[in-house]
């Protein structure tokens, strides 16, 4: 656990870099994270950063299927908009932790 | 009359009407379940049916012979379920009704659902081994294989028995040594997970077993495409995997009518409270096994665990009280890994699967993420076990939330 100063705010991240406290998250806050993995946000990922964490913090478990027929975007997009990983970088850039399935 | 209805006869809903018709008054209440077919299929077995070690006359049994006399089958097929008016029908039009509703229709393939999947060489080079006519065909094609690229491959979690893609390509790794050919065949496994399995010990465990076997890891791939012409998997990030025979998890969905009733997720599993299986708005309706959204396996041992606790609640909230027991997520896993030998795990929600021991009355103590001929002989074992007292809701040694005994913390 560690403390990060990101966008003029002190936040909580873990060793991997997601941040632990999610209230501690703000849309410029992502922006500054999104450019340290060389995304720069645009309407589309807020929308999609936005689901993701209405979905977390209702305690939903989350896939890419599931943002994938979020009517956002497709799986296709969300690959684009978040190469990689889509799920977890999303969820890095969301300020919630790193999704783990459940076996 | 007081009604309990159960839809699906297969392990979690077979279960439930044996342990609930000899604890419940026959003059007082009446058990029906309703399924669509007649044949129950001990699914576990299906795993060795490619590679010829089980046949079909050693997994399936009729379904009648495993209810009770006096819960009434009915074979037919859901068509939605009314909760507001506790009345389920069916498609053929007839409507039941009910005072408790256990949902455990499982979870189907859905193979349809991949681009590509079900095309040209869908069970002639591509095949699941989650159904018995995917098995026995998958048997077949791997008799006639003498070469050439394997691949195991997950469309998505969650799925039924999270590690049978992993048996499985340890046991076609013995499968052709046998044959003599192993050097002449290359296996892949392909998954959409970062590792070999979810949980971090495990995962590091399982994947030194297909390391040693020679078995390459493709991780962090989610299939797009499969591409018939060219025999290949394309993933949503342009990444392409060939093979020359293709054995895949297809997509897992619950029932259709979850979702013509509205009670699912998007892959039509049903959510509930994860330490009493009720389904949140209609405390009359629980659901159990697979059919369930819960943060834990699918697999025959969370239905068997969740269901004696379910079982025990059932009766409180029959008597007028509240659900007093509460599931952990417990589930218990046989992994084989070829060479007559297997593993075990033992976890739940909150606890990943730690080494040590696991204490079973009468055999001895199991070793838990250790490679064992004693694993395997409890894998074998469990089929007797299975068809004589867990379907028929016997108590089993074993508890239903786990134990900590035997169990070694590391990190």
């Amino acid at each position: 656990m560690a403390e990060k100063i990101v966008a003029g705010r002190t936040i909580q991240v873990n060793d991997e870099g997601y941040m632990t406290n999610p209230s501690e998250w703000t849309r410029e806050i992502a922006a500054e994270l999104a450019k340290e993995e060389g995304i720069t946000l645009t309407d589309k990922h807020y929308a999609v950063l936005e689901f993701i964490r209405q979905k977390a913090l209702a305690g939903e478990t989350l896939t890419i299927r599931k943002i994938g027929t979020s009517g956002i975007v497709d799986m296709k997009e969300f690959y684009q908009l978040f190469p990689g990983g889509p799920l977890k970088l999303a969820s890095k850039l969301a300020g919630i932790p790193k999704p783990t399935s459940c076996v | 009359m007081k009604n309990i209805l159960i839809l699906g006869a297969g392990t979690a809903g077979s279960m439930m009407a044996n342990k609930l018709s000899r604890a419940l008054n026959k003059k007082e209440w009446s058990i029906k379940v309703v399924d669509p077919g007649s044949t129950h299929f001990y699914q576990p077995g299906f795993l060795f049916i490619p590679f010829g070690i089980y046949g079909r006359e050693d997994v399936v049994k009729p379904i009648g012979d495993l209810l009770p006399r006096e819960a009434e089958l009915i074979k037919g097929e859901v068509d939605v379920v009314r909760p507001n008016e506790n009345k389920v029908l069916l498609t053929d039009g007839r409507s039941l009704s009910y005072d408790y509703l256990i949902i455990a229709t499982g979870a189907r393939l859905a193979p349809e659902e991949t681009n590509g999947l079900t095309g040209p060489l869908w069970q002639k080079d591509i095949f699941e081994f989650y159904t018995m006519e995917g098995a026995l065909a998958l048997a077949e094609r791997l008799k006639n294989f003498n070469g050439g690229k394997l691949v195991m491959s997950i469309v998505d979690m969650p799925f039924k028995c999270p590690i049978a893609p992993i048996e499985f390509v340890c046991l076609a790794d013995d499968y052709f040594k046998k044959r003599g050919i192993r050097d002449r065949v290359e296996i892949y496994y392909v998954t959409p997970l970062s590792a070999a399995f979810t949980k971090p010990i495990a995962a590091r465990m399982l994947g030194q077993v297909m390391q040693e076997r020679n078995i390459h890891i493709v991780p962090d791939f989610y299939i797009e495409r499969v591409d018939n012409e060219n025999k290949k998997l394309i993933s949503y990030d342009e990444r392409e995997v060939p093979f020359d025979v293709l054995t895949i998890v297809p997509l897992n969905k619950g029932a259709d009518f979850v979702q013509r009733s509205q009670l699912g997720d998007e892959l039509n599993f049903i959510p509930v409270d994860k330490h009493t299986l009720q389904v949140p708005q209609y405390p009359n309706i629980f659901v159990l096994g697979d059919a369930a959204a819960l943060p834990t396996s699918k697999a025959g041992s969370v239905a068997h665990f969740a269901g004696e606790i379910l079982f025990e609640n059932i009766m409180h909230v029959i008597n007028g009280d509240k659900p007093a027991q509460k599931f952990d997520g417990h589930a218990n896993c046989f992994i084989e890994v070829g060479q007559g030998k297997a593993t075990l795990i033992d976890f739940n929600y909150d606890t990943e699967p730690l080494p040590g021991t696991y204490p079973l009355q009468g055999i001895g103590p199991l070793k838990l993420l250790g490679i064992t001929r004693l694993n395997h002989w409890g894998k074998l074992a469990f089929r007797w076990i299975y068809w004589h007292l867990l379907v028929k809701g016997r108590t089993l040694p074993v508890s239903a939330n786990m134990s900590m005994k035997g169990k070694k913390i590391v990190s």
